[in-house]
């Protein structure tokens, strides 16, 4: 029998007799690549102590020969470290990052698989075009000018706002802030990302009751949690190394875990409890946890006086819901709520966690500021443990969203107002009046654009039902996929209908594929997140900078390089990058996030400068990963990844905020107060007719070490000065103020003040530049004041429609919103007989959004190669639908005798009278198999029926957010 | 010496997958062979639990007993490994292996069965250690380099623990302590019934 001894001295002398090096020590990969050798790297295992072992692995890698470089994971947005091993210029290896505070190594199925991502077995290799129906190879320059050609007279033939610009989540911070720039340079607010079919209600939602829109508190510190709620969010797949810490914290905390969905997902699986709701009830839910916890005197009492406006409102609303009729709407008995209210108010701190399942309805607003108001009610925001904790779905997700990717704003919230614009022109230090003049009209420029969802709508609607000069008629599409947006068949008609498609991507996408295009389709190859160094925003609000792992492969580029041809194309690019050094045409990163620092006052983005964000990277391990604070080394004090708002300029010194609205720290240490976003004081009438004024202030609380011991407004020069605090200004910054505005430079705001003084002052005296406000139970402005239940537009109670209806149609965003014309006739054709299913979608751990990248993966479409949907095995029965067996399913809005044929997996995962289908898939589209409509050798290993097939309309009036996650289907074997 | 050995924490195991895709990466293992996987039980009912599954390096490896040529060893450190260039393809030990450990790629035309291949624990084969022989058979060998199972390294909850028996007994045995409610092992009940108090 042969043994093989691991011991030291055996194996150097046998490998130094292999290739005759008398150092001892080299490893695999440099051997294999004979690409030099060195010494190290080659502790025995069975030769020496575990220690010792262990010891070695907690140094990282040490592999000779090859480059480490870090980059972050691109598949969600927890922010793994990726660890690349470069030789001769190829990704070889890859290794657990153990020193990131945040993933400690891990990875899920897609991280661990992600080298295969630049393999590129699968990628678009050069440009293409299509010719006459046929993908026809062209060089760069001639794609960049035919695309810059034929934007120009669709400018010229139907105006600026007929070119739609479709972004990123997977860009870096800087690709997100140059896009949105070029959108504005371009002279059109239509500029969309990913955010708007993920997060934008809760961007929304959020930001509407407390003053930002993001997640409070951060991954890590959910291990402080007694009491976690998942609503809508399956974190074990979609954010798998979240669950490192929610469940090590679960088993040390003896924490409550309360998943409240539709479906048995697998995070239920290791929840303390599973709550089974109907779709589309998140509402009625959370007022019955509040009709419990109000009944029962449970809410923090003093946590409402002093730091939120209008719970009175909700305790009325709150008192309809009785459990009878919690019951009755959502199916989730008394006894079930009452537990889950009782330990939630009372077993603190508690957490709400929430991703798409909320999100994606036509109350998805509403529904994000219901989650928010039972954490406020219940005096769980604020500090460690607690928060409303949002996972958001990409890398850059939350980065893209703060940079202005948004139909809504400019970067980082300013808004769309011309003091947003004038801010920004002032930053880019380009021509306000030249920047109006590239608009169709001056109103244009403060008008918001047309969103994601709508822009197929905004494409086929009759000219006059578009608010704009014309019907949409370019798309420019980058890095986002086609098979996401609702209403695919309606998509379909759409792309036949663009004068022009340019899809610029790793992968062709579904875009390539869907429609009948012959001509006037570019693609363009673009590199993976990877291939590119920048910076990128995970959920918890920190920042990393990633390396470039390997540089483009085949003909790819990066999309800073493509902007900067693009802007040169169309004759803009010494304003665009007037402070941005370029390279040959590749744009300095490092560059583009100094211009975002210079003016990303309002959101804290002006602290984290290249160099300090390099220097945490640098040092992973000096951060403590449950306080995510650095304990020493050179970023002492620093918190990891300097989570925004990071104020003031980067030689102030922030050490960035890892927890929002927390007034157990002082703002220098990161602290912070409410928002006071929507005034000081609002004007109330009472039943009696007479008005009263009511302040917005927060009552007599404040940070740590506050000078003011009270509310306060935002602060301005004139504030400073009625404080008697502007002497402290020095100066410098009061000349950049009287520049700013040399009129009434006491107007000046700590958002706009581009020296950063006014902030630097305020925290100085212990103040948070925003203000100290009260969070909005009552979020006065937006459509439903207080959250209100309705019923989805295609609701398998069209019983309940009469009492719980959606809202009166309306125009929105430049579009009508139809629904409540929609859900009326749904309701009188009987659409719920005919289509008795709910069909809700959601994620796998193996793949991502679209699934281009994740589909194309050959080590991860090994592990789920058919597109399937989940049925109850009643219904199943009832259809005589066997587990394994193909299936067609079809809903209320296909073209009639359309069907999608996917596989059955029959389980008790769905509730009787559920289906639920992964929304990853493309490339059979209503039956058919699109593989030879993909460039030979692009087409994803895996392809298969889209959810988004089958899903149908209906619009979240203040963002414009689809409705996937509550519509009806039906099935029948195949 | 070492045994050196798997535990899967079946309280912590989400079915992530990330210990199958990093074999993968880590060995460029082709499509269909699966050194690695995650086995589910009550798939979508409650009591669903999760457990990632490989060659569980027998001490008294049946493999081995069966084996008619005699490919198998058992290096210093208690990894159960074996020769492709002895191995016959018959697949008798994947009648032995109470794990399904074995794999067989396909070969040629009408072959089903090509040279065995099974998780190595990352330690490689009878050739000299990373060798090009060594990689093209077998995958890396992170032990020669002071490193772990890359399955285990990078699990995504540190459910998967791959190392020196008495050192993951160890941490699994803190974790159970702290957790104060029964193992969450998978087959702890099978072995010491429902109702015993813990």
């Amino acid at each position: 029998m042969l043994i093989k001894r691991q011991e030291r001295q055996t194996r150097r002398s046998n490998l130094a007799a292999a290739i005759g090096n008398q150092n001892g020590g080299l490893d695999r990969r440099s051997f294999l690549r004979k690409s030099g050798l060195a010494a190290g790297g080659l502790a025995a295992v069975g030769a020496l102590p575990l220690a010792t072992v262990r010891k070695a692995e907690a140094a990282g890698p040490a592999v000779a020969g090859a480059t480490i470089r870090k980059n972050i994971c691109t598949h969600c947005s927890v922010g793994c470290t990726v660890i690349g091993e470069v030789s001769n210029g190829v990704w070889v290896g890859q290794e657990p990052g153990w020193e990131s505070p945040i993933s400690r190594g891990s990875h899920c199925a897609k991280g661990a698989a992600t080298r295969e991502l630049v393999h590129g077995d699968r990628r678009l290799r050069y440009p293409m075009k299509l010719v006459n129906g046929q993908w026809t190879r062209i060089s760069w320059e001639v794609a960049i000018n035919e695309i810059g050609d034929k934007m120009n007279a669709i400018r010229a033939k139907s105006g600026a706002e007929s070119v739609y610009w479709l972004g990123s989540a997977k860009f870096t911070n800087e690709g997100s802030y140059l896009f949105r720039k070029f959108a504005a340079y371009w002279g059109t607010n239509s500029c969309d990302h990913q955010a708007r079919i993920c997060h934008s209600t809760t961007v929304a939602g959020v930001a509407n009751t407390w003053g930002y829109g993001a997640m409070t508190n951060s991954y890590t510190d959910i291990r402080n949690s007694k009491t976690i709620i998942f609503m809508g969010s399956n974190a074990a797949e979609a954010h798998p190394v979240s669950l490192q810490h929610i469940l090590e914290g679960k088993e040390l905390n003896r924490a409550n875990v309360f998943v409240i969905e539709p479906r048995f997902t697998r995070t239920a699986a290791h929840a303390t409890e599973h709550v089974r709701i109907r779709s589309g009830t998140d509402i009625p839910v959370i007022y019955g946890l509040l009709h419990h916890i109000f009944k029962n005197g449970w809410e923090d009492k003093d946590f409402i006086r002093q730091r939120v406006y209008g719970m009175d409102d909700i305790r009325k609303e709150a008192e309809k819901w009785t459990p009878e009729e919690v019951e009755r709407v959502t199916g989730v008995p008394e006894a079930q709520m009452k537990r889950v209210a009782e330990k939630f108010a009372k077993e603190k701190p508690s957490t709400l966690i929430w991703c798409m399942g909320a999100t994606q309805h036509t109350v998805g607003t509403a529904n994000v500021r219901a989650f928010c108001i039972l954490c406020l009610a219940t005096g769980n925001v604020g500090a460690p443990g607690t928060g409303a904790n949002i996972f958001r779905g990409h890398t850059n997700v939350q980065g893209a969203t703060d940079l202005g990717v948004d139909v809504v704003t400019l970067p980082l919230y300013y808004g769309l107002v011309e003091g947003a614009w004038r801010h920004w022109s002032r930053v880019w230090e380009t021509d306000f009046e030249w920047l109006k003049s590239r608009f169709d009209t001056p109103q244009m420029m403060n008008t918001p654009g047309i969103p994601s969802t709508r822009w197929h709508d905004a494409t086929l609607l009759a000219k006059n039902d578009v608010a704009q000069k014309d019907n949409v008629k370019a798309m420019i599409v980058f890095g986002h996929g086609g098979n996401t947006v609702t209403r695919m068949p309606h998509a379909a008609e759409a792309i036949n209908k663009l004068d022009l498609l340019v899809v610029a991507d790793p992968h062709p996408t579904t875009w390539a594929v869907l429609g009948e295009r012959k001509e006037n389709t570019y693609l363009l190859p673009v590199a993976t997140s990877y291939e590119t160094s920048g910076s990128r925003t995970s959920s918890n609000r920190a920042i990393q900078w990633g390396e470039q792992i390997v540089k483009p492969i085949f003909e790819s580029k990066d999309d800073l390089e493509i902007f900067y041809l693009l802007a040169k194309k169309l004759g803009f690019e010494d304003k665009f990058f007037k402070n941005i050094k370029v390279n040959g045409n590749l744009p300095v990163a490092e560059d583009v996030l100094r211009e975002i620092n210079r003016g990303g006052f309002s959101t804290g983005y002006c602290g984290q400068s290249p160099e300090r964000l390099k220097s945490h990277m640098a040092h992973q391990a000096d951060f403590d990963m449950k306080t995510q604070r650095a304990t020493t080394g050179p970023n002492k004090g620093d918190y990891y990844g300097l989570p925004w708002p990071c104020w003031g300029t980067p030689a102030f010194k922030h050490p960035g905020t890892p927890l929002l609205y927390n007034t157990n720290l002082s703002i220098k240490e990161g602290g912070g107060t409410f928002r006071p976003r929507f005034g000081v004081e609002r004007e109330e009438t009472l039943p009696d007719g007479t008005k009263r004024k009511v302040s917005l202030l927060a009552d007599g609380v404040y940070s740590k070490d506050s000078e003011i011991k009270d509310g306060y407004p935002e602060f301005t020069l004139g504030v400073l000065k009625k404080l008697g605090w502007d002497k402290d200004l020095t100066a410098e910054e009061m000349a950049v103020i009287q520049k700013i505005n040399p009129t009434t430079p006491d107007a000046v705001s700590w958002a706009i003040d581009l020296s950063g003084g006014i902030q630097r002052v305020a925290i100085e005296h212990g103040c948070t530049p925003y203000g100290n406000g009260k969070a909005r139970a009552n979020a006065f402005g937006l459509p439903d004041a207080i959250p209100v239940h309705r019923e989805p537009i295609y609701t398998p109670r069209p019983e309940l429609v009469a009492k719980y209806p959606t809202l009166p149609d309306a125009k929105q965003f430049r579009v009508p919103n139809i629904g409540f014309t929609v859900q009326k006739a749904a309701v009188e054709k009987g659409i719920a007989k005919q289509f008795p299913l709910i069909c809700t979608s959601g994620r796998l751990v193996e793949y991502e959004g679209g699934g281009e990248e994740t589909r194309s993966n050959k080590w991860l479409a090994e592990l789920q190669q058919d597109s399937f949907i989940e049925i109850n095995p009643a219904d199943a029965a009832e259809r005589g639908i066997r587990d394994g067996s193909w299936c067609l399913v079809y809903g209320p809005e296909m073209p009639s005798g359309k069907v999608c044929r996917v596989k059955a997996l029959v389980t008790e995962r769905v509730g009787k009278g559920v289906t639920w289908m992964p929304f990853h898939f493309a490339g059979w589209f209503m039956n058919v198999d699109q593989r030879d409509k993909y460039p030979k050798g692009t087409d994803p290993v895996v392809l298969g029926e889209s959810v988004n097939t089958i899903t149908t309309y209906g619009y979240d009036p203040v963002t414009g957010m689809q409705e996937p996650k509550a519509t009806l289907c039906q099935i029948r074997a195949a | 010496m070492a045994r050196m050995k798997f535990l899967c924490d079946a309280d912590r195991c989400i079915e992530c997958n990330a210990c199958v895709t990093a074999c993968k990466n880590e060995h460029e293992v082709p499509w269909g062979i699966n050194r690695r996987r995650v086995v589910t039980l009550n798939d979508g009912k409650p009591g669903e639990r999760s457990v990632s599954m490989a060659c569980m390096h027998c001490t008294d490896a049946p493999c081995a007993a069966v084996c008619p040529t005699n490919v198998f060893y058992t290096t210093a450190d208690a990894i159960v490994l074996h020769s492709k260039d002895l191995c016959i393809g018959c697949g008798y030990c994947f009648y032995a292996c109470p794990f399904g450990a074995p794999q067989y790629p396909k070969v040629g035309n009408f072959g089903s069965r090509g040279k065995m291949d099974k998780c190595t624990f990352c330690a490689g084969g009878p050739e000299a250690d990373n060798s090009k022989e060594e990689y093209e058979k077998y995958g890396a060998n992170r032990l020669a380099e002071g490193k772990l199972p890359l399955c285990a390294e990078m699990c995504s909850t540190k459910s998967l623990l791959a190392g020196d028996g008495d050192v993951i007994a160890q941490i699994y045995k803190e974790r159970v302590s702290k957790r104060g409610y029964g193992s969450g092992a998978w087959g702890w009940q099978t072995a010491y019934r429902e109702n015993i108090a813990i």
